[in-house]
């Protein structure tokens, strides 16, 4: 059953970060990726006993510090001062590292510029000849996470679809990606199908002629939300 | 045997040119500036330096690549909002990077001080940073192996050490220090408080003293 919200235009950048909060499980171990992942922190549930994982050494990361809770030796993965909220730990890099390829975080929220219908994910470079690649921990997480969303723009600034038959930008990691969370759509990646399991600001059959994807419509109730 | 330096000019004497160095910190969490500074008075040129970034504005790592002093950066993430010194030496050729996924860069460190050979890992396979790299299959599943790094010298910051060289973290800063002081041949701590033996809980040491060469206290 697929939910249509075309009563209404796309979500904002807020709104992503709300409907992917809402959508992490209960007790979950969860990382989020530097840049507009980090923000879906700022909607999780409070009492549902998500703790938050840092690449760079801690569990129970809290809310971003400000203030006289500046840290410099508080950080989290985009360098930015957190705080740490009570049960938290610290652990070296290689620790840290193997939460991931362990099989131990539940669950990463990662950025992308493409992911294919299978679930090929492209985020670490563009390819151009003049950029400088910089793959941080994305590979690692897109392989060891137990699930891996992304949360992206569906289109690039000049229109073309991020959801793509085949990435043409360097690989991250192939077939790791779940679910993709956009502002027109949230879809579903089952290796041999995407599922759409809900649309923002456009129908079902508008988001098919736009994307060079064969879609099919999500057979398992989506809850109807209030993300206002 | 750890020996507490009077200076840090007397903490990184000796560091020949060519040398692979490993230097702590994530961004600016943890970064051993002290050490890197007198780095730059020792004046040890033609570097590889093992970090997970390349710099940050134009202190601690950035001022070293802006000394010169380094031939190639092995890290996981060269290009921040301030790296502007690495990004000015890469572009002109100046400078040679290898970027390892961060989990394959703490692990080969890991691996070095350990004494493991190389390992098989997920991390990278089917991607760029993959190519050339033997792969094996372990139950259907393809891996990629990956070799040590090693360190003549880790460069690297902890919060407090007794004189034995037991160290202990604080907070983010901890990240990659652990690792690379098993890792390198000579270990450098700067520290910001130094107690008698005994004055630590013995269960609360994150690296023993048996893996730090040098120290010298920098309060700050």
């Amino acid at each position: 059953m697929i939910v249509e919200h075309t009563d209404r235009g796309p979500l904002g950048r807020d709104e992503m970060a709300r409907v992917v909060a809402a959508d992490i499980p209960r007790g979950a171990y969860v990382n989020l990726g530097i840049g507009q992942p980090t923000t879906v922190g700022d909607h999780l549930p409070p009492y549902a006993g998500i703790t938050l994982h840092t690449e760079n050494g801690m569990l129970g990361m809290g809310p971003a510090a400000t203030g006289d809770a500046i840290d410099p030796d508080l950080i989290n993965a985009g360098k930015f001062p957190v705080t740490e909220l009570p049960g938290a730990s610290y652990f070296h890099h290689a620790d840290s590292f193997a939460m991931m390829r362990g099989g131990h975080i539940d669950l990463c929220v990662l950025g992308a510029y493409q992911v294919s219908a299978s679930g090929d994910l492209a985020n670490w470079h563009t390819g151009e000849p003049d950029a400088i690649p910089a793959v941080g921990g994305a590979m690692d997480l897109a392989v060891g996470a137990k699930q891996v969303f992304v949360l992206m723009s569906l289109f690039t600034r000049t229109g073309e679809p991020k959801l793509v038959r085949e990435c043409t930008y360097p690989l991250t990691a192939l077939r790791c990606v779940d679910r993709i969370y956009t502002d027109v759509a949230t879809f579903e990646i089952t290796g041999d199908q995407v599922l759409v399991r809900e649309t923002w600001g456009i129908s079902f059959d508008e988001l098919r002629s736009r994307v060079d994807v064969p879609l099919t419509v999500a057979r398992q109730e989506v809850a109807e939300r209030h993300v206002h | 045997m750890t020996v507490l330096c009077v200076s840090a000019d007397e903490a990184v004497s000796g560091i020949a040119d060519g040398s692979t160095v490993l230097v702590g910190g994530f961004g600016t969490a943890g970064m051993p500036f002290e050490l890197i500074d007198a780095l730059i008075r020792q004046g040890a040129r033609d570097l590889t330096v093992v970090s997970n970034n390349a710099g940050n504005a134009d202190t601690g790592l950035a001022a070293l690549l802006a000394a010169g002093q380094v031939r190639k950066v092995v890290c996981s993430f060269p290009r921040q909002k301030d790296s502007w010194v690495f990004d000015e030496l890469y572009r002109s050729g100046k400078i040679e990077l290898e970027v390892a996924p961060q989990g394959n860069l703490a692990e080969r460190m890991r691996a070095a001080g350990a004494g493991i050979g190389g390992f098989y890992t997920r991390t990278g396979v089917g991607t760029l940073l993959a190519e050339g790299k033997e792969t094996r299959e372990f139950d259907g599943r393809t891996y990629v192996l990956e070799l040590p790094i090693a360190g003549d010298v880790a460069l690297i910051s902890a919060h407090t050490a007794d004189t034995l060289g037991n160290l202990v973290y604080r907070k983010t800063a901890r990240n990659f220090a652990p690792v690379m002081a098993t890792a390198a041949t000579t270990t450098v701590v700067q520290v910001r408080h130094v107690v008698e033996p005994g004055a630590l809980d013995p269960e609360a040491v994150v690296t023993p003293g048996i893996y730090v060469d040098r120290m010298v206290r920098v309060p700050s």
